[in-house]
């Protein structure tokens, strides 16, 4: 016997899942980069959310057109998946459709696929009609030129090649197409004119061809993933799940703001106190953040979980009237940032070295961060539970308590209230005024 | 609030007037119309006073943690030393930094909105709401992202609406999706950056497209973003933006 292509099979399989796991293992290390968070709370909302969010694409379908193509693609892919356990088995093992002893389950099972194939074919055309010909606004931002917007469209023709080759690698199949048993050519059968005439030796190495591409192109899609937007197919569920569970208006109090604002107030607290041995060892907190690593690791999660698709973008206040700020494009670079860094450190031995960049000012402009309204559309409109505003609001926390540097008007604001407890130059003694006028 | 306790008495509830409300022309009327409502429902109600101080919302979406708790701490030593239990106010930012920012710091107090609080006052029978002047007036309802979006209120100000008689109708982006009047996040405070409108502009559009004769909103800063769009739109004698407060006093010529 020759176990050559069972050999290579192997290989491949081996390779492709192993680099895949070496991928998965820097993103990990990448998103720990972060500052800790604890998530550990309410579990239970957690995995309602997860099971809602994710799995349940409760958000996608808030844009009825983009989330009906999602769903269909979305169980499409999880759905035809299934197929690829018997590519598997029967790559290893030398077989032929080692499933297909289940009769006429077997029939039942593939022609549902074949069926899901050629709807996730139309879908995908859809969405690339939609990128492509009707030039939805939300996909021609400024962020969205060159590498995102081939990004995008590399996924959709991987997605149209593999379903094109499983529907080939079926109609080639002479036994399979013959058998009445299957019955499970449903779709692939329409196929088969495409080959007539050709003699059986052809169609054996044109079925040979489509099957070992469409497993070799599955093996190269999940490794594209970590280079690409693609990552929410896996990402979306640990990230609905870390998602924020507090209303969105809630937003964080710095608990070293809190020490020092405890102590300030605190009548017995001795001014001239040396610090204890441990505060003294601890390096002072930096308030806010300037970089990918001041950021907590949620934000991480979030910026590799953006898929891009510009929802927050579309419905952000500052970005419909012009202004430069768009909440994809802080993901996006926050992820640009964290990839940058990880880089730095993979060339460093596992240190990193300072590379004179951070995410402030080299990627994120105070402009953008200064239009932000703080009203939330972004987080509401995100399908995957992504936060942009957490990290514009942590960058401004950096720009005014590390730098000083808000705007003057905002400077002016913050004088008042510190005077005279309102944001406009009124005496606090004529709070009552209205009562009398 | 002083004068409860040194009678040592409690009052039903504080009412937060906050900076838009005691200092800004437009949002003191609001305030009045709120009081004249609280008084005909007979509600012993308190205010703070010259002892209110800012509750720090624009210095905190600003990224002034400092400030902001500084603010915060000294409000809560305020209040918990008056012993307050519950708060209404009329501001959306103020009510959001009170309800979710102030637990954190010390101050866990039930807070609730004007709009939800004369729901209740209806819902007890304390208040009656005829539509008066507004009956059948066509009115929609600008969400303020610090209410809605923030805090998941959505239906108190709109069930109020409906009491009036009017016909509510809404945008086409409203409730969880509403667009922001501009104000938010201190940008109140500063002029916008960069761009090709001005966000209260967008929002006055989308409201005006609806052919309203009333807008309707529930936050001091809305109202006055909203009010510029309206005047910028050169339609002042056509539209008025009013608070809810407002509109159910003026219907019952209070």
């Amino acid at each position: 016997m020759n176990y050559l292509p069972n050999i290579i099979f192997a290989i491949a399989l081996v390779v492709g899942v192993g680099y895949f796991i070496k991928n998965v293992k820097r993103l990990w290390r990448n998103v720990k980069l972060g500052q800790d968070k604890d998530v550990s709370d309410n579990k239970s909302q957690r995995w309602k959310n997860m099971a809602m969010i994710a799995l349940g694409q409760s958000k996608m379908v808030k844009r009825p057109v983009a989330g009906f193509f999602h769903i269909v693609v979305y169980v499409g892919f999880v759905i035809i998946n299934i197929e690829v356990l018997e590519i598997v088995i029967d790559g290893l093992f030398g077989t032929h459709r080692v499933f297909s002893g289940l009769g006429k389950a077997y029939g039942f099972l593939i022609s549902s696929f074949e069926v899901l194939a050629a709807l996730v074919f139309i879908a995908v055309v859809v969405f690339w009609i939609r990128r492509n010909m009707i030039k939805l606004k939300r996909f021609m931002s400024p962020e969205m030129k060159g590498w995102p917007k081939n990004d995008g469209n590399f996924i959709l023709y991987f997605e149209m090649v593999l379903m094109t080759l499983f529907l080939v690698m079926n109609a080639t199949d002479t036994t399979f197409q013959n058998s009445e048993l299957y019955s499970g050519n449903l779709i692939s059968q329409y196929l088969t004119p495409l080959f007539d005439g050709l003699s059986e030796s052809s169609l054996h190495i044109i079925e040979r061809t489509a099957w070992w591409m469409h497993i070799l192109g599955i093996l190269v899609f999940l490794n594209y993933l970590y280079f690409s937007k693609h990552l929410h197919i896996l990402l979306a569920f640990p990230n609905t799940y870390y998602g924020n569970l507090n209303p969105k208006g809630q937003f964080s109090n710095n608990e070293a703001v809190t020490k020092e604002v405890m102590l300030m107030m605190d009548p017995n607290a001795d001014p001239f106190a040396a610090p204890t041995e441990d505060e003294s060892e601890e390096a002072p907190a930096k308030f806010g953040a300037s970089d990918v690593q001041d950021l907590s690791w949620v934000n991480l999660l979030n910026a590799y979980t953006c898929t891009e698709c510009g929802r927050c973008t579309s419905e952000c206040p500052a970005n419909q009237t012009g202004k430069k700020l768009s909440p994809r494009k802080i993901m996006m670079d926050t992820r640009d940032r964290l990839e940058e860094v990880g880089k730095n450190i993979d060339a460093n031995k596992g240190e990193f070295k300072d590379d004179g960049k951070q995410l402030l000012n080299d990627y994120i402009t105070k402009e953008e961060l200064w239009a932000c309204t703080s009203c939330n559309a972004c987080t509401e409109a995100c399908p995957v539970s992504i936060d942009p505003l957490n990290i514009i609001m942590e960058m401004r926390r950096y720009l005014v308590m590390e730098e000083s540097a808000a705007p003057m008007e905002l400077n002016n604001m913050m004088t008042n209230i510190e005077n005279n407890g309102a944001p406009w130059p009124y005496n606090q003694m004529d709070r009552l005024n209205w009562k009398d006028e | 609030m002083a004068e409860f306790m040194a009678q040592g008495k409690q009052p039903e509830v504080l009412f937060w007037v906050g900076c838009a409300g005691s200092f800004d022309d437009r949002a003191k009327k609001i305030t009045k119309a709120f009081v004249k409502l609280l008084n005909r429902a007979n509600v012993e109600f308190a205010v703070l006073g010259t002892e209110e101080s800012c509750t720090g919302d624009p210095a905190k979406r600003s990224g002034n943690e400092f400030l902001f708790q500084m603010q915060a701490v000294t409000n809560i030593e305020v209040m918990n030393a008056y012993e307050v239990k519950k708060i209404v106010t009329a501001c959306p930012h103020c009510f959001n930094t009170l309800k979710n920012e102030y637990p954190g710091l010390g101050g866990s107090y039930e807070v609730v909105h004007h709009t939800q609080f004369l729901k209740d006052l209806l819902n007890d029978g304390r208040l009656t709401i005829e539509g008066g002047q507004f009956k059948g007036k066509r009115i929609t309802f600008h969400d303020p992202c610090y209410l809605g979006r923030a805090n998941n209120v959505y239906e108190a100000p709109r069930d109020l609406i409906r009491k009036l008689d009017a016909e509510l109708v809404e945008m086409k982006s409203c409730k969880s999706r509403g667009l922001c009047c501009g104000a938010g996040g201190a940008q109140m405070f500063k002029e916008p950056e960069e761009g090709s409108k001005d966000i209260n502009i967008e929002r006055t559009e989308q409201a005006l497209e609806t052919k309203p004769q009333i807008i309707a909103a529930g936050c001091p800063f809305c109202n006055t973003m909203m009010t510029d769009g309206v005047k910028g739109k050169e339609k002042e004698a056509d539209v008025a933006v009013m608070d809810i407060a407002e509109l159910i006093a003026n219907a019952q010529d209070l």
